[in-house]
């Protein structure tokens, strides 16, 4: 059937912000969409509040908003849309965006915003998607076409609840309707935990709905991507089977493709399970994420759920098989059918047929609870991961060794900390270190069948573990001078790193691979790369998408054209997000414009980067120095020129620049000694000292003597952190000696050459980022952010405002002065991010509210001191919002100066009149998104260590309405009208009075502590006063769970308070009350919520933004 | 123990033997599959056959007693890159391993099969041998050399059944009675199956939509089948060339026209000649169970299982009488026709599956409607 032309404009709906359960895979299946059907010559319109994706990029679609995914907002980019073409057809793909567009889609259609301006749903309808996303529904469907389900009730009340988990019996699973990566899900082995779990469930339910359900743990579980078409032509692209058993999220099992232990008669039964359940579903057109259980006794089968879009698990599966479903999905959906779409790969085969896999591919998931101290580690049915690497490899042993060193934990294989007092423990229960446990018993001598029944693992999956660890007690028989060839070969061909052979002959320190990558050359032993090509080689294939193996035959000879190498930024993780990838998807893009051929390296299934039309080669491999080094070496083989980008994928490829480099790999833009220079506390202090910068006194230690001794010299309070860290790990402000020693003792891992490091503490202090672009020489600095949190929040958990709003013009020069001596002095070319501090002292006089107008004289006092806080030489996360902002793709411009292009070919009036890049007349806002609803019971206190998973920006005319817009999109409702809780420390007393005001004048009623109370009462407000937790009741915490607030200031500072207010902040996040911990952010959600009364939703397109300025240069 | 494959061509892959020691030699084909590998090493089409099998993990699940396409496995050696020691499946009853010892079939493991493959792809399918005796490259190369081809030789009546027997059991699901209630239909049509390699999916598939089966030799004549007064004939899958069977091709313009006759695989082919078209060897024609084919007249996609090496050229076969029914979307080639006038269609996929996609299930119902329709 050919494409339908009774739609010309298609609204695609994004997934914003990055949370736990939604990263960036959908960045890859909507921006695949947005190609699509803009190829197909639809008029492409999006909708996603995220700006670091690559889907929100101007070009991609023809009117990009990066507005809140409410349905106030899309119904007014509805009625815009419609405004500008009053007859066109209209349409609405809501399947490209994970559960936040499928709920937005029922939302529009259940409140007849579709109806009203004649707007269709095409790829799923909103029956089809009710039916797959009510569990109870869906049930019904399954047994009505005669297939197994657990059995279940749905209730909305815990005695309901009870008295059905009392006829099934215990454990049983609680699953609330509409929510997404198991939110609020969880097991209940008995009825104290049942109350618990399900009042959980109930409150994350948007409907206020949970199935209690029959338990299937330990059973084996399956996933099958089906793809069908208007014709009703059905196919299935990819079986996944999970490592770990029913019972653990798919998003937190290791998974296995293709499905490794069903004979071709229970595959085949679940095929066509799968095909029935998409027709009844009714999804007619695209792809379908369809869970199934089996029993690993009787093989009785049971369907868990579909979800009636494309999912995390159908771009691991486009990964993995190398079949684009999210972009053919999009095709689908306008009419096209299977047999009509070629298979990129094969070109002269149709993309109607079932891709098959002559290697294996292994995902892990990554988590990181060392951020959330408290959190429940064990995993189950609620998703927990931030991220996931995949491997590919001719076995499941060597594809599961390399997606082990593909995680990137610093740690090596076997230097885990294991406690075997709990080791039973860690069998039965499944938690992030299982894996490692495995492995620790197997050491110990636990047979596969001890295991197995621990585990409820497969057994033919523990064996393939048992084989990997004979293994390696055989390499231990054998010193390394005299290992024979063939057990090399065989360590190798199984996965073994040289990593883990160098621990095996105990080789550490620098170097220590190097010796080994010279013995395996000794004896011959060298990886080849083979090609994915969804038809295991049946048919010639096109594209070069690539992994490495040890094998005979290699099938990616090297061309001879000039090539970039571009380093990705492997996992998903907090602080190492998807603003990456996009930095290294531009490179990409703009140097494959450039006549270089692009060559990608990347082990991050969920990305951009990793599609295989963004480069001209994809490397899918580990970021590991033995793996990025090999296929350096590979493509260089051919004696083309070969330079290599590390400065866009965050830490990961910068730890590998300097190993790199002396191994004679041609590092391109900044050089790694600058890097390195940056980074190392001793020379870059003296640095900062020579071009008489100030930055915070530090000092460092490797023991709790020169600690102690280093915090006294630097003075109280002090930041206490490892060195080398992104996203501020492990890192804590210590207000006394005792604290500093209990870090020491307990938080982190300190050597001689990786001391701690320990600055003073800048207490109330406003933080700047600032992005620049250098090639060396010029410099022109893309954007100067306001943090609206002060200072000792992380730069990436405070929300910021560009252009900055209240700091004066003296000390913005100033910053530039210091952006452009550092630029040059790093000699960076490319990108650089600098974080300054400013004492609120030096901006005091000013401090009018935010975006009010600033007067005040031009003298140098001391206190117009601007410290800096760190330089990073290399691409920032806040790169894609300033792009985002301004117009200028800075990563293109940045990856071309590393080319040996300057800047004054991009931006020359700029460099001229020494200008930031300009942001036009609006505000924009950049507001951070936290995980806390995955983990119940830890504190939400934001600090210097980083636990934001997304950001979400905000758009408008006035400071207030940004802000406001980019608060809703970040899920944070400010209220307009109700009770203010306002509790503010001593020196934020002076200022109190003034925000407080700005409240009262809107209506609000004031609560306050005490001290906080005088200060506003004396100024003559009538205030309700309320103790504080510690001093009797009722105190705050009564009034927040009565319901009484609705919005929070409380200002903690110093040690005791900070603990003193967790309570309250625990209170606030549980009744789903905004508490704002600095002024200036109550400033600004005064602002807001002013902009909020008002009512208005307004939206504007990215495109038209840009184009109202002359944007100067701008290429590519 | 170290195992080696030659090719008639020269090219050498030397790796582990498993399974029987020993020499087997044969054409070397390679099927994609990514399940299946019992029906496969069963699968009496293979017969005369080294089967590479591309995915890379083989003998998981192990084998049990019912999935079994005949009762000894066929295929004459192995070649795969990882075969499991273990087998992990709860209807596993042997080790992939022992069964394939115990009929004597050699299997080489961990060689590069991928590049193996590519080979085959560019240079078509070759002779070759398999030995865990032999390591002189020469000698086994020119031992390869020496075996029969393939093109002009007739196997089918070398894996036909000797004699004639009733097929009685349907087809059983992979769960335990105990899970799934079942018992077979009582046969409401006499079907006479010729045996060119028949695979008992198809015997099975056949009972389950009512029919009772006879299963006779490849040399029956057609008198013969038609004393056993059956109200359709089936005619099966096979190895080898159709080319040479000259009886097959004989017996079935006899039948034709004077019962309902439904084939499958070789059975296409040699309805094909009878209808006096020609068939032609592919260069490494089609193995595997992911292959995209059109119902010409409905625009449907089937995705079904293929096993064969040759096939019918549709510009031989007179447009008058012959209707082309389906084609393969990946290389155009040909795979399903029917007569205009005469009850008689037959296709070159395997409906019956196993292993393989069930798209392709309603043939069979179709062969009965057809049954019906004639018997008035
Ligand atoms: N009845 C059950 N018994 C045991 N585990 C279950 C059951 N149902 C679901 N699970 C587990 O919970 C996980 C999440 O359930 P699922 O229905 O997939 O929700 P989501 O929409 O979050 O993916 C599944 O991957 C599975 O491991
Ligand atoms: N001397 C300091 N005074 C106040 N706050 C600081 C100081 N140093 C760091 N911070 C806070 O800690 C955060 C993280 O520190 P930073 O050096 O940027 O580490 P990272 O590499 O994680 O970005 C900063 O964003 C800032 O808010
Ligand atoms: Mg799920
Ligand atoms: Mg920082």
């Amino acid at each position: 059937m050919p494409k339908r032309t009774d739609i010309s404009k298609i609204l695609i709906i994004g997934s914003g912000p990055i949370i736990i359960g939604q990263s960036a895979e959908f960045d890859y299946s909507g921006t695949q969409a947005c190609k699509a059907l803009k190829a197909e010559g639809f008029e492409v319109v999006l909708a996603n509040s995220n700006p670091a994706t690559i889907m929100t990029d101007p070009e991609i679609a023809d009117r990009t908003y990066i507005e809140p995914l409410t349905r106030e907002y899309l119904e007014e980019i509805i009625r815009v849309e419609r405004e500008l073409s009053p007859g066109a057809g209209f349409a609405i793909l809501p399947t490209v965006g994970g559960q936040t567009a499928l709920n937005l889609a029922i939302e529009l259609s259940d409140g007849a915003v579709l109806e009203k301006y004649g707007v269709q749903l095409i790829g799923a309808n909103v029956a089809a998607i009710k039916k797959a996303e009510d569990r109870l529904y869906f049930k019904d469907a399954m047994q009505k076409i005669g297939l197994d389900v657990p059995k279940s009730a749905l209730v909305n009340n815990l005695k309901d609840g009870l008295e059905f988990a009392g006829k099934i019996g215990f454990p049983v699973i609680v699953r609330p309707s509409f929510t997404l990566g198991g939110s609020g899900g969880g097991i209940a082995y008995n009825r104290e935990e049942l109350l618990e779990v399900l009042a959980r469930g109930l409150d994350f339910s948007p409907v206020h709905e949970a199935l209690i359900e029959e338990s299937v743990l330990g059973w084996k579980e399956y996933e099958l991507e089906v793809m069908r078409d208007v014709k009703d032509n059905v196919i299935i692209i990819c079986s996944i089977e999970n490592f770990d058993p029913m019972g653990v999220h798919t998003g937190d099992s290791i998974t296995v493709a293709p499905a490794q232990t069903l004979s071709d008669r229970e595959y085949q039964a679940m095929r066509d399970a799968a095909i029935a359940v998409i027709r009844e579903i009714g999804v007619e057109t695209g792809g379908s994420n369809i869970q199934f259980g089996i029993h690993p006794g009787t093989g009785r089968m049971v369907v868990i759920e579909m979800n009636p879009r494309v999912s995390r698990s159908s771009a691991l599966a486009s990964k993995a098989t190398g079949f684009p479903i999210a972009k053919i999905a999009a095709k689908l959906a306008v009419g096209y059918t299977l047999d009509e779409i070629p298979n990129d790969i094969t070109r002269k085969t149709p993309a109607c047929f079932e891709p098959t896999l002559d290697y294996v591919v292994v995902k892990i998931p990554k988590w990181q609870f060392e951020k959330f101290p408290g959190a429940d580690e064990n995993l189950g049915p609620q998703m927990k991961s931030m991220g996931e690497v995949m491997a590919i490899g001719r076995t499941f042993k060597e594809a599961l060794l390399k997606g082990v060193r593909a995680l990137d934990t610093g740690k090596k294989v076997g230097s885990e900390k294991i406690e075997p007092k709990i080791l039973t423990q860690r069998l039965v229960t499944p938690h992030p270190e299982r894996l490692s446990y495995v492995r620790y018993a197997l050491r110990q001598g636990h047979t596969v069948k001890q295991l197995a029944k621990m585990t409820s693992i497969d057994p033919w999956f523990l064996y393939q573990l048992k084989e990997i660890n004979d293994m390696q007690l055989e390499l231990e028989k054998h010193p390394m001078e005299s290992i024979p060839t063939e057990v090399l070969r065989e360590a190798k061909r199984m996965g073994f790193s040289d990593g883990r052979l160098a621990g095996v002959w105990r080789l550490d320190g620098k170097g220590a691979q190097e010796k080994v990558r010279h013995l395996r050359k000794k004896h011959g032993v060298t990886p080849v790369y083979k090609r994915v090509d969804t038809c295991a080689a049946e048919f010639e294939s096109f594209t070069p998408y690539l992994y490495s193996t040890y094998e005979e035959e290699d099938e990616a000879a090297p061309t001879d054209k000039k090539k970039i190498i571009i380093l990705g930024s492997g996992p998903n993780r907090i602080g190492q997000g998807i603003e990456f990838d996009y930095c290294c998807c531009h490179a990409a893009f703009a140097l494959r414009d450039d006549g270089y051929e692009t060559i990608m390296i990347n082990c991050n299934p969920e990305t951009v980067s990793t599609d295989y039309d963004t480069s001209d080669r994809l490397y899918f491999e580990p970021l590991t120095l033995e793996d990025v080094f090999a296929i350096c070496e590979h493509e260089a083989s051919a004696g083309a020129p070969v330079g290599v980008i590390v400065q866009f994928g965050g830490q990961t490829p910068l730890n590998l620049a300097l190993p790199l480099k002396a191994s004679g790999v041609n590092i391109i833009g900044t050089s790694p000694e600058s890097i390195d220079l940056a980074e190392d506390r001793k020379r870059f202090g003296k640095l900062l000292d020579e071009l008489e910068i100030p930055q915070a006194p530090g000092a460092m230690a490797a023991s709790v003597e020169e600690a102690i001794e280093g915090a006294k010299r630097v003075g109280f309070p002090v930041l206490v952190r490892p060195s080398y860290v992104l996203g501020g790990r492990a890192m804590v402000i210590a207000y006394d000696e005792e604290m500093v020693v209990r870090y020491m003792k307990e938080a982190v891992e300190y050597s001689q050459d990786r001391p701690v490091l320990i600055d003073h503490f800048l207490e109330d202090a406003i933080e700047v980022d600032v992005d620049a672009l250098s090639d060396g020489k010029d410099v022109v600095i893309g954007g100067i952010m306001q943090h609206i949190e002060e200072a000792g929040i992380h730069s990436g958990d405070s929300s910021c405002v560009l252009p900055a709003v209240d700091i004066p013009e003296r000390l913005l020069k100033r910053m530039r002065e210091y952006t452009f001596k550092l630029a040059r002095a790093l000699k960076v070319v490319g990108l650089m991010n600098i974080q300054f501090a400013i004492p609120r002292a030096s901006v005091l006089e000013s401090s009018t509210p935010l975006g009010g107008s600033e007067t005040h004289p031009h003298t140098d006092r001391d206190g117009d001191k601007v410290y800096v806080i760190e330089v990073n030489p290399r691409a920032s996360r806040t790169v894609p919002f300033v792009s985002k902002a301004t117009g200028i793709p800075m990563a293109k411009i940045a990856a071309r100066l590393m080319t040996g292009r300057k800047l004054r070919e991009f931006l020359p009036e700029f460099i001229e009149r020494r200008a930031d890049l300009d942001t036009g007349r609006c505000y924009h806002v950049k507001s951070p998104v936290f995980p806390w609803n995955k983990f119940p019971g830890v504190d939400t206190v934001l600090g210097p260590e980083m636990k934001s998973t997304g950001e979400v920006m905000g758009v408008a005319d006035t400071f207030g309405e940004a802000f406001a817009k980019a608060q809703t999109a970040a899920g944070q409702k400010l209220p307009t009208q109700g009770t203010l809780f306002i509790s503010v420390t001593d020196h934020d007393k002076p200022n109190v009075t003034e925000v407080s005001r700005k409240f009262v004048d809107m209506g609000f009623k004031l609560v306050a502590t005490a001290g906080t109370a005088d200060v506003l009462e004396g100024a003559g407000m009538t205030v309700e006063r309320v103790y504080k937790v510690k001093e009797g009741r009722p105190n705050a915490v009564d009034l927040i769970k009565g319901e009484r607030i609705h919005l929070i200031v409380n200002t903690p500072h110093g040690v005791d308070p900070w603990f003193d207010e967790q309570a309250i902040r625990r209170a606030a996040v549980m009744a789903r009350i905004p508490t704002i911990t600095t002024l200036s952010a109550a400033r600004a959600a005064a602002e807001g919520i002013a902009f909020l009364q008002r009512g208005e939703v307004r939206v504007q397109a990215l495109q038209q933004l840009h184009a109202e300025r002359t944007v100067r240069g701008q290429s590519g | 123990m170290q195992a080696t494959l030659a090719l008639e061509d020269g090219r050498v892959f030397r790796g582990k033997g498993y399974g029987a020691k020993g020499e087997c030699y044969g054409e070397v084909v390679f099927n994609t599959s990514i399940t299946g590998y019992q029906e496969i090493f069963t699968d009496p089409s293979y017969c005369g056959q080294i089967v590479v099998l591309t995915n890379p993990e083989i003998g998981n699940y192990g084998t049990n007693a019912e999935d079994n396409e005949a009762t000894r496995p066929y295929i004459e050696g192995l070649i795969v890159r990882e075969f499991s020691r273990v087998s992990s499946n709860w209807r596993s009853s042997q080790v992939a391993e022992e069964y394939l010892e115990q009929f004597k079939i050699p299997v080489l493991a961990e060689i590069d099969s991928r590049a193996l493959v590519r080979h085959l792809r560019d240079h078509g399918v070759m002779r070759g041998v398999v030995s865990t005796l032999e390591t002189d490259a020469d000698k086994l190369v020119a031992k390869a050399r020496g075996i029969p081809k393939m093109d002009g030789t007739d196997l089918a009546k070398v894996v036909s059944t000797k004699s004639t027997y009733v097929w009685e059991t349907g087809e059983r699901s992979h769960l335990p009675d105990e899970v799934v209630g079942f018992k077979d239909e009582p046969a409401r049509f006499h079907v006479v199956a010729y045996d060119y390699g028949i695979k008992q999916n198809i015997l099975r598939k056949l009972r389950g939509e009512g029919c009772k089966v006879t299963v006779v030799p490849a040399q029956t004549l057609a008198e013969d089948v038609l004393a056993l007064k059956p109200d359709g004939v089936f005619l099966s899958n096979g190895p080898g060339d159709p080319e040479p069977c000259a009886y097959a091709v004989d017996n079935i313009r006899r039948l034709m026209g004077r019962q309902p006759i439904f084939g499958i695989c070789l059975g296409h082919q040699l309805t094909g000649i009878a209808l006096g078209g020609k068939t032609f060897k592919l260069k490494f024609g089609h193995h595997g169970g992911n292959h995209p084919v059109k119902q010409l007249h409905s625009g449907k996609i089937e995705i079904t299982a293929h096993n064969h090496n040759f096939a019918v050229d549709p510009d031989s076969l007179p447009q008058s009488e012959v209707e082309l029914t389906h084609i393969d979307l990946n290389d155009g080639t040909l795979e399903g026709l029917r007569h205009r006038n005469l009850p008689l269609f037959c296709v070159q996929y395997h409906p019956e599956a196993s292993p393989g996609p069930h798209d392709s299930h309603y043939l069979f119902k179709d062969f009965v409607k057809m049954m019906e329709e004639w018997k008035g």
